[in-house]
Formats: structure tokens, C-alpha cells, sequence
């Protein structure tokens, strides 16, 4: 009954409840984001800082909350939600926690609205702030970013926890009676996530340890929009903060590095989060960065601006962010569409051109010759050279989606190229990728140098160039002869710049040439067992290694 | 050094072998020990387990977070007995020897006071030699005035205790483990603390303009926690330093 309460009082109320739901939203959107966050404290009070604490307000949260709340309360029976869950970059999702701000009938009728109610709100606001920060979903939106983003969703009335898989927990962040009932917030959260955890996240692949009740099919349609949980200020754009799933445009805007064949790299994309368009992974032939590329050059990253794919140069100058932990052990794990440096095929001129500019050969940074154009973001080099390219890209009406890397000046190793599989297994990026057959790999067998209207292209076009990469026979490669200054090549079999072809990169690592692009995931498997039985004939020498190790 | 108003009063150390405690302290001691009825007082206890050089971060995260909730922005009194209230920023804490995050209140004062003591504490827990184990101790408590010559009464409302048992350990791996088992942990004593936190017990109720500095330590710049003090005992498993310092109250009570 509300008898009791005074207008004023049910006023001040119902206030006090449509600003705490607002924060509580903000709260947990907020600590989702995958940044740290920092308020201050002032002494003075401003009168706009609900409940005495310093709560930013993100505008688009707030809209999307007061869109859910559609001007209602929470009251019995209507709950407000905000569902927390990841999404891969292969479109893989998963619900991960489901935080609730309920009401219910126990009233309690003593308690003081203005005075008391309000601070116990605002003492729950601070137990919500710290229990956001505890839940596992907090270590792994942390990380976000590369190969999965954290959405968020809210939605008023039944709480639905079907999409939490078996065995889920809840907390309860608190409660605080009222005059009209008692709210209560709390968290339902899923932890069998636990065994995939952060670590499994970054390091070790999932071969076999794919749960996959995770990928439950939504068992309701979702009644509002996923959103990200990324947000960010105007005018930057970190890469850090998951890169939004709407507003992605290009396919991808990879980045490339000379990081030598340990290092993995990746490039985070702003398409990353795009569910992978079957042009991408069908047509797109990325091969393992720099895997056999050595950074003796200035190893600057050029991010790759698919200047030919239409989207205006200008746009794809994104900060390029290297998942590097993430491959330092596993050269062949994470390789995503388009996260490699590659070009359009077709209008290879562009970045040919900027390749082609003698005087930066020396200098020149990308030894593996990837003719990217390259943003200012990266180094003076790079950015020499995306003058030069941007200058002579030409817009290209022909655009093929097939980026394959080019054969650079100084390559003369085979390189391996990694096919993107579509792997019918949920997370299929943690699974080792395949690697395809030498034979296809453009980069031993360089193509045909297509038609040339770069003028500097084709000035550079030797006959018969020394040493360097042969078999210039399919079309879509351009072969850059390099003719290192000041050497002379037609006196020794090996002159300077083939000897530096020669030992430019290092020797492939023997696991990397294996050919098992044929195989699948079931005969990775079914070989398994004989792989630990000749493992466990050694068992002796690894405990002697590893006691060594202790 | 600018004292914490707080901490200045309160040596607080009842590990043997430091100085004597003044009589404010043996006044809190002997209320905070008294037998039955810790006059409204509610105790908390908290153990954890942590390498050596995880202890800081430990003790900060826990004290940090039952600051955070025992803290309000600065009053501001008008006239007619209202007040208004300040504001409080938080900002995320990431440990370094710990996979764990806290929120504490953004107040640099605040933390360089707790930091100070938390740094004292680990030094003691260090340099004892001992089993490695201690205890932190957060009082809350409320003043009341006493005649002359007497000095107030500190009347505590709440204490938390944080036991610390420090394990060393040998390899890289077992640390690696470590720092994700504490982490864990610590999320259970946050879970913990919350849970006390909103059963909404005992307070003490807002005063009057005269009377905050009864409840509230009004020193610091930005924000304003209830009064609090800090303390901490280097024990060895059976406690025996505490009966070493009973002793030494008892005798310094004498002495007076």
C-alpha cells in the first residue's frame, strides 16, 4: 500500500529508481569496456552527480536505457536486464552475464525515502562498482579487442538466464527496501567460461577443448540490439576499445609487419568484429606475417590501406594494433581475415610505384615487399612510402577482393601462405590454421608481373635480373628487381644484392614448411596418437629438461 | 609529513617491541576486546594467503574497498541543519603481482595514508622472521567527549580484521598459479565484504555540524570517510604476541 508515502515522497522515489536504473546500466556498460576507469572526486557538490558519486554518462547508453525502460520502473514482475556477452570475430557469441535490478513486494515502510533510501542507493552503487570488477566477464573484457568484443543489451521484464550454459552463479551486489517494495540487484554470470579462460585466451589453442554448449542459438530473438561496449571520446580511436560491429566498413584494413617468423603478427581491423563475409574468406589468401621476413630494415609497420577497394585512402588511417602476445607462441594460430598485409589484386601499380622509389630502397622497409600503401600512423619510412603510393593509386573500378601478398625485392625464401578455412567449429581462429601447399604459394612461385602503367614500374623492369626471384610467370605478381646502389651485378654470381637476397631471411622453420594444407582438423586428431606415442618414448629426456628448468 | 589526522593519533602498533600506547588506544583496545558486547560493534574477519610480494597489493585491495563503501563526499552544512554532500570519484586499481582489479576511492590522500601503514605492515611482516603471519586491523569508530581529564572515548562500530599468511614459493609456475588463485580469491573477500556491506546494519546517524568530527574525518580534501584507524600484529600461530601486549597495556595503564 502506498498510503503512507506522500506524494512528494512518491515522487522523490520513483526519481531516485529511474536515476539508479540509469546508473546501474552506465556502471556495468562501463566497466565492460575494456578500459580502466577514473573518476574524480569533488568536494564541492555540482548537484548533477546522482548519489554523491562521480558516474560518467555515456550519451548512447543512457539512450539505450531509457529506449528499454520505456518511461516504466522497475517494479514486480518487470525487471530491467543488461546482458553482457562476447562476440568473435567469427561471429561466434555468447552470453556471459546477465545483471538484474528487480523489485519485489517486501516494503519496507520505516525507511526514510530522501534520506535513507538515497544512501543506501548510492552504497549499493558502490558495491555495483565494486562486483563489476570481479565477475570473470571483467578479466576477459579487459582483453577485448583483437579477436572478440564484449556487447551489451538491455531489456526489461523476466529475466531470461537460459543463454548462461549449466552450472551458472549469481551474486548479489544488494538490496535496499523501500516504501514501495524492496530492489534488488544481482548478477547471474556463467563460469564454465572459467575453463577457457583469459590464458586459454591468448595462449594455447583450443584443439580439442571447444565446449560447445557455449554457442547455444539465442532462445529468444533478441529483442533489442547488441550493442558494443566500446566507447569512444570523440575523435580518438585507440584500436584498443572493441572497434564498433555497426560501423565497420572495410573489409580490412590490415596491417603488416617485418616481424621475423616467431612473431605472429596480427593486426587488429576495424572489420574484425564484421561476421567474415564469404568474399573474405573465400577469396582471401593471407599469408603469415612476416614469418619469413627478417626486420633487419627499420621494422615499421605499414598498415595497409585498401586504397583500391573504393574506401577513400583518408578514412583507413586506423592506429593498427599488434596482437602480439597472442602469436608469440603460436605462429600458425590466429590468423583472421584480413588482419595480413596484402594488396588488391588487379591495380597492383599503386603501392608499386612506392616500392619502386630507388632512392628508398635502402631504407625501404617492408623487405617481404608488400606494396602497401601505408598510413601516417606508422613510421617516417612508411609514411615516405604511402606518400609516394597515394600519389600514384589510382582508383580502380576493377576491385578483387583477393589480397595476396607480393613478391618483394628481397624474397627469395618460399613463404608460406596461410589459407583461411572455414572451420565448422565454434572459436575456429583458435584452432591451428592450415597451411597451403608450397606450390600455390605465389611467393615461390611468383606470378606474372601484370601490365605495367607505372612509369617508374616499369623503368625498374630489368631483363634477366640477377639472382632474385625467377619465374615471374603468373599475372597477378610484379617483380621488383632490386639493384642495390653502387653494385654490380654482372661480374660475380653472387653480388651484393643477391647475397643479400640470398641471407636476407632466415631459414624457414622446418614446421612451417610441413604440407598439411590437405589435412583437416579430424586427421590432426586422428595423428595425435601416434604423436604421444613417440612423445612418451622420450618421456625421460623432457622430466630431465624440465627438472633442469626448476 | 602532513599526518592523516587519524593515523597521528594512532600509533596503533601493538606488535611487541613498539612503543608505548597512548591512552586513546588502550581506551579502543580494551573496548574493541572486551568480552561480550563490543558496544554494537561488529567484526569481520578476512584470511587470505598471499606470496610476500603480494601482500601490499592484497591489504589495499580489501582496505580500499571497505573505504569505498565507508566513505561520502565532504559535507557541506547551510544553515537550518541540512547539508550537502560532495561528490566521490573511483578509479580501477590494477595489481601487478596480482590478476585482480579493485575500485577504490579517488581520493590521493587517502591512499598515500593507507599505502603508508599497508607499506609499514609488510615491512613488519618481513622483518619479523617469523611464520609469516600478521593481521591488519580497519576500525571504525566514533568519538565521544569526554570531561577532563579524561580524553575522548573512541566507541569502535566496526572492525574489520584481514589475516595474511605469507607462503614463499619456488618456481616461476607455482608463482604463476599463485597470482591467479590469489586473484580468485580476492574476488570471494570483495563478494565478502559486499554481502556485510548491504545488510545495512548499524551506522552511526548523520550529525549535526558540531558533531561530524565525531563520525567523520573531516581532514582530508576530497573526500569523507567515517572515522577510521588502522592497526596491525605480526602473531605467530598461536597469537602469543597479543598476550604479550596485553601485558604491556596493563602495565602501561599501571604507569599512568
Amino acid at each position: 500500500m502506498e498510503t503512507d508515502l506522500n506524494s512528494q515522497d512518491r515522487k522523490d522515489l520513483d526519481k531516485f529508481i529511474k536515476f539508479f536504473a540509469l546508473k546501474t546500466v552506465q556502471v556495468i556498460v562501463q566497466a565492460r569496456l575494456g578500459e580502466k576507469i577514473c573518476t574524480r572526486s569533488s568536494s564541492s557538490p555540482t548537484g548533477s552527480d546522482w548519489f554523491n558519486l562521480a558516474i560518467k554518462d555515456i550519451p548512447e547508453v543512457t539512450h539505450e536505457a531509457k529506449k528499454a525502460l520505456a518511461g516504466q520502473l522497475p517494479a514486480v514482475g518487470r525487471s530491467m536486464c543488461v546482458e553482457i556477452s562476447l562476440k568473435t570475430s567469427e561471429g561466434d557469441s555468447m552470453e556471459l552475464e546477465i545483471w538484474c535490478l528487480e523489485m519485489n513486494e517486501k516494503c519496507d515502510k520505516e525507511i526514510k525515502v530522501s534520506y535513507a533510501v538515497y544512501n543506501r542507493l548510492s552504497l549499493l552503487l558502490k558495491s555495483l562498482l565494486a562486483i563489476t570488477r570481479v565477475t570473470p566477464a571483467y578479466r576477459l573484457s579487459r582483453k577485448q579487442g583483437h579477436e572478440y568484443v564484449i556487447l551489451y543489451r538491455i531489456y526489461f521484464g523476466d529475466v531470461q538466464l537460459n543463454g548462461l550454459g549449466e552450472g551458472f552463479q549469481t551474486v548479489r551486489v544488494g538490496t535496499v527496501g523501500t516504501p514501495v517494495g524492496t530492489i534488488t540487484l544481482s548478477c547471474a554470470y556463467r563460469i564454465n567460461l572459467a575453463f577457457m579462460s583469459t590464458r586459454h585466451f591468448e595462449r594455447t589453442p583450443p584443439i580439442m577443448g571447444i565446449i560447445i554448449d557455449h554457442f547455444v542459438d539465442r532462445p529468444y530473438p533478441s529483442s533489442s540490439p547488441m550493442h558494443p561496449c566500446n566507447y569512444r571520446t570523440t575523435g580518438e580511436d585507440t584500436g584498443v576499445t572493441c572497434p564498433s560491429v555497426e560501423d565497420s566498413q572495410e573489409v580490412c584494413a590490415t596491417s603488416f609487419s617485418t616481424s621475423p617468423p616467431s612473431q605472429c603478427v596480427l593486426t587488429a581491423t576495424k572489420a574484425l568484429s564484421q561476421t567474415p563475409a564469404p568474399v573474405v574468406t573465400d577469396t582471401l589468401r593471407v599469408p603469415t606475417a612476416g614469418l619469413a621476413f627478417s626486420h633487419q630494415l627499420s621494422s615499421s609497420r605499414l598498415p595497409y590501406q585498401p586504397a583500391a577497394l573504393g574506401a577513400g585512402s583518408a578514412d583507413l588511417a586506423h592506429p593498427v594494433v599488434f596482437a602480439a602476445g597472442l602469436n608469440a607462441t603460436h605462429p600458425h594460430q590466429l590468423m583472421v581475415p584480413g588482419k595480413e598485409g596484402g594488396v588488391p589484386l588487379g591495380p597492383s601499380q599503386p603501392a608499386h610505384g612506392a616500392q619502386a622509389d630507388q632512392e628508398r630502397l635502402a631504407t625501404y622497409t617492408p623487405s617481404d615487399g608488400a606494396h602497401c600503401a601505408a598510413t601516417p600512423s606508422s613510421s617516417e619510412d612508411a609514411e615516405t612510402v604511402s606518400n609516394g603510393s597515394e600519389g600514384r593509386a589510382s582508383p580502380h573500378d576493377v576491385l578483387e577482393t583477393i589480397f595476396v601478398r607480393k613478391v618483394g625485392a628481397f624474397v627469395n625464401k618460399p613463404i608460406n601462405q596461410v589459407t583461411l578455412t572455414s572451420l565448422d567449429i565454434p572459436f575456429a581462429m583458435f584452432a591451428p590454421k592450415t597451411l597451403e601447399l608450397e606450390d600455390a604459394d605465389p611467393m615461390v612461385n611468383p606470378p606474372d608481373s601484370p601490365e605495367t602503367t607505372s612509369p617508374l614500374q616499369g623503368s625498374l623492369h630489368s631483363d634477366g635480373s640477377s639472382g632474385g626471384s625467377s619465374g615471374h610467370t603468373q599475372d597477378d605478381f610484379v617483380m621488383i628487381d632490386f639493384k642495390p646502389a653502387f653494385s654490380k651485378d654482372d661480374i660475380l654470381p653472387m653480388d651484393l644484392g643477391t647475397f643479400y637476397r640470398e641471407f636476407q631471411n632466415p631459414p624457414q622453420l622446418s614446421s612451417l614448411s610441413l604440407d598439411i594444407g590437405a589435412q583437416s582438423m579430424a586427421e590432426d586428431l586422428d595423428s595425435l596418437p601416434e604423436k604421444l606415442a613417440a612423445h612418451e618414448k622420450n618421456v625421460r629426456e623432457f622430466d630431465a629438461f624440465v627438472e633442469t628448468l626448476q | 609529513m602532513p599526518a592523516h589526522p587519524t593515523l597521528e593519533r594512532t600509533p596503533s602498533r601493538v606488535a611487541p617491541g613498539w612503543g608505548e600506547a597512548p591512552p586513546s588506544l588502550l581506551w579502543s583496545l580494551t573496548s574493541a576486546w572486551a568480552t561480550d558486547c563490543k558496544m554494537n560493534c561488529r567484526s569481520e574477519v578476512l584470511e587470505v594467503s598471499v606470496e610476500g610480494r603480494q601482500v601490499e597489493e592484497a591489504m589495499l585491495a580489501v582496505l580500499h574497498t571497505v573505504l569505498l563503501h565507508r566513505s561520502t563526499g565532504k559535507f557541506h552544512y547551510k544553515k537550518e541543519g541540512t547539508y550537502s554532500i560532495g561528490t566521490v570519484g573511483t578509479q580501477d586499481v590494477d595489481c601487478d603481482f596480482i590478476d585482480f582489479t579493485y575500485v577504490r576511492v579517488s581520493s590521493e590522500e587517502l591512499d598515500r595514508a593507507l599505502r603508508k601503514v599497508v607499506g609499514e605492515f609488510r615491512d613488519a611482516l618481513r622483518n619479523s622472521g617469523g611464520d609469516g603471519l600478521g593481521q591488519m586491523s580497519l576500525e571504525f569508530y566514533q568519538k565521544k567527549k569526554s570531561r577532563w581529564p579524561f580524553s575522548d572515548e573512541c566507541i569502535p562500530w566496526e572492525v574489520w580484521t584481514v589475516k595474511v599468511h605469507v607462503v614463499a614459493l619456488a618456481t616461476e609456475q607455482e608463482r604463476q598459479i599463485c597470482r591467479e588463485k590469489v586473484g580468485e580469491k580476492l574476488c570471494e573477500k570483495i563478494i565478502n565484504i559486499v554481502e556485510v556491506m548491504n545488510r545495512h546494519e548499524y551506522l552511526p546517524k548523520m550529525p549535526t555540524q558540531s558533531e561530524v568530527d565525531n563520525v567523520f574525518d573531516t581532514g582530508l580534501r576530497d573526500v569523507q570517510p567515517y572515522l577510521y584507524k588502522i592497526s596491525f600484529q605480526i602473531t605467530d600461530a598461536l597469537g602469543s604476541s597479543v598476550t604479550t601486549t596485553m601485558r604491556r597495556l596493563i602495565k602501561d595503564t599501571l604507569a599512568l
